[in-house]
């Protein structure tokens, strides 16, 4: 057999999800028994046959990609539930297998994936879709690229409307159904709190998380995801900052910008310019402006 | 011969892979550590905190790449994006030489994350060497391959995993990570002498060599990085030394990793072996 044909056929069985006891499926992928499919190509020993040798890296491949999951996911897990979140996770990853270098990008196309999957979430899909949203939100900003900001004194002479503000790589801008930014720096310190627990505690844990995702109530918010000294934070802001930094974003002018972003407000004509002006100085100040 | 045209002809002693619960460690106390090992991977990111912590462990420490998911074996091209943040992270350690696996782990644009089995055969083996050069005239960079542990075994091998590993290296004219702790593991598991291995592959090609802890089943050895080294892998690399000379050694520790002054101290024990090779070339 070719290398490339060997790599192939290698492979399929490695990625072919487990069973419910975590064995290897006795069905190979091409519908054949998995016996003879492992030993058309794998030799056994006199400890382990071919079957049981391809079993190692078709475990391990599982527990590799499951465990990625379960790092990258807390508040999506606390949703749906470990055993949901654990045969959702099996699902995407059957889809959507890893096309990078990095587990890092493992979890990439989830958002859209649960989207087109609302069944894993059922009634709880707008809060799934928005958790995994800021969940995959953290990992841009904690490892996306910043450039040199520019401080409010760099911006006192950008008056002018033509003007195209930059923000930097690394900030991302949401807009939420669920305010699940409470919900999941709530998950995270139970984690920290938990790590040496006893079963008991962990119980109790679980039992506080589904009580903490059950009272959850929708509420629309708007998020950034921003760094400071390498530490990513949530910060919630007005719906008419979301807008000017979606705008700015977008590449809109500074001026244009700001008139989307106040098109619907509800804030006093007269407090406009005084909101606005302090806005981009907060911005400003927590670096979010670089250069073009 | 440890300072050779594979390893940047330098003259590194023992490392220790650098891992994220030490960084607190290293960057307060700055312990003495002769050179860190990092995972490529994890830093062939666009910013944030794991490059600036690398900036501060640059600052002071002398840093060589390891990479896990170059997948020479493949037999499908190099990623260009992988390739791309690589030179860049390259650029930045300035390197004297890189590493990453004798193996296969993509096939079609899939990726499995693991350190899979090649086949030793002679067409893989003239598709993995032509690999490396690719990605070496690329990197502009020395590169060396490491033997990995392995749980299965091709019909369709046609020579020893010694023979394949040199049948690469000499067709890619490369170096190789000699991973001692990979052969022992691979020994128990496919029933063959590990000093057989030591003592096949052609000394002057050794770049670097790995040291580890694995864990044993019933039936099988897991190369788990999350042990100390045990005596017969001690002696593998007492062997390993006695055919190479002194030369960069690094202790891999990835799971359950202990305190830096534990993973150090393992890692010191190599010292024995590597001065009773310096006392033997001043005798």
């Amino acid at each position: 057999m070719k290398l490339h044909a060997l790599q192939r056929t290698m492979a399929r069985a490695v990625m072919q999800p487990l069973t419910r006891s975590e064995r290897m499926q006795q069905t190979a992928p091409d519908g054949k028994p998995m016996r003879s499919y492992a030993a058309r190509i794998i030799k056994p020993n006199d400890r382990l046959t071919s079957f049981e040798r391809l079993e190692i890296y078709n475990r391990q491949y599982w527990f590799r990609v499951l465990s990625s999951m379960i790092e990258d996911f807390p508040g999506l897990r606390a949703v749906l539930g470990e055993r949901r979140f654990e045969e959702m996770s099996k699902a995407y990853i059957t889809d959507c297998p890893s096309r990078s270098f990095t587990l890092r990008n493992l979890g990439a196309r989830l958002e859209s994936w649960l989207r087109k999957h609302p069944n894993w979430a059922g009634a709880k899909q707008d809060l799934a879709v928005d958790i995994t949203r800021l969940e995959w939100a953290d990992i841009e900003a904690f490892d996306g690229r910043d450039e040199p900001s520019l401080g409010p004194e760099d911006l006192s002479g950008a008056a002018d409307a033509d003007v195209q503000l930059k923000l930097q790589p690394y900030l991302q801008l949401l807009s939420l159904k669920y305010p699940v930014d409470d919900l999941l720096l709530e998950v995270r310190q139970d984690d920290e709190d938990t790590d040496f627990a006893s079963n008991a505690f962990q119980e109790k844990r679980k039992r506080k998380r589904v009580q903490a995702v059950a009272k959850l109530k929708p509420q629309p918010i708007f998020l950034a995801v921003h760094r400071i000294d390498d530490s990513v934070y949530f910060r919630r802001i007005e719906a008419e900052e979301y807008r000017i930094l979606k705008a700015l974003h977008a590449g809109k002018p500074l001026g244009e910008a700001i008139e989307l972003g106040l098109r619907k407000t509800a804030i006093a004509r007269e407090e406009r310019a005084a909101a606005v002006q302090q806005w981009f100085q907060n911005w400003a100040a927590l670096g979010w402006f670089c250069k073009l | 011969m440890p300072a050779n045209r594979f390893n940047g002809f330098t003259e590194y002693g023992i490392g220790i892979g650098l891992r994220a619960p030490h960084y607190n460690h290293i960057l307060t106390r700055k312990p003495v550590c002769d050179w860190f090992e990092i995972i490529s991977e994890n830093f062939m990111i666009d910013g944030g905190r794991p490059l600036h912590i690398l900036d501060q462990i640059l600052e002071q420490y002398k840093v060589v790449q390891h990479g896990v998911s170059m997948y020479f074996g493949s037999a499908e091209k190099a990623n260009r994006e992988h390739l791309r943040r690589l030179k860049e992270l390259v650029k930045r350690t300035k390197t004297p030489w890189l590493s990453d696996h004798l193996c296969w782990g993509s096939v079609d644009g899939r990726y499995t994350h693991d350190l899979l089995p090649m086949p030793y055969t002679f067409e893989a083996a003239k598709l993995t060497a032509q690999k490396v050069r690719e990605v070496r005239d690329f990197l502009e960079v020395p590169l060396a391959v490491e033997n990995v542990s392995s749980y299965a075994e091709f019909h369709v091998s046609e020579m020893t995993e010694w023979d394949f590993l040199n049948e690469v290296v000499e067709r890619a004219d490369c170096g190789i990570l000699l991973d001692v702790n990979n052969i022992y593991v691979s020994s128990q598991n496919h029933s063959f002498n590990p000093f057989d291995y030591v003592n096949g592959v052609p000394a002057e090609r050794v770049a670097q060599i790995h040291i580890a802890g694995h864990s044993k089943y019933r039936k099988y050895i897991l190369d788990t990085h999350d042990h100390p080294v045990i005596d017969p892998v001690w002696k593998l690399y007492e062997r390993a030394i006695q055919r190479v000379g002194h030369t960069a050694t690094l202790l891999e520790w990835d799971d359950s990793i202990p305190s830096f002054q534990e993973v150090h101290d393992e890692a010191m024990k190599a010292d024995r072996f590597l001065s009773a090779t310096l006392l033997a070339t001043a005798v």
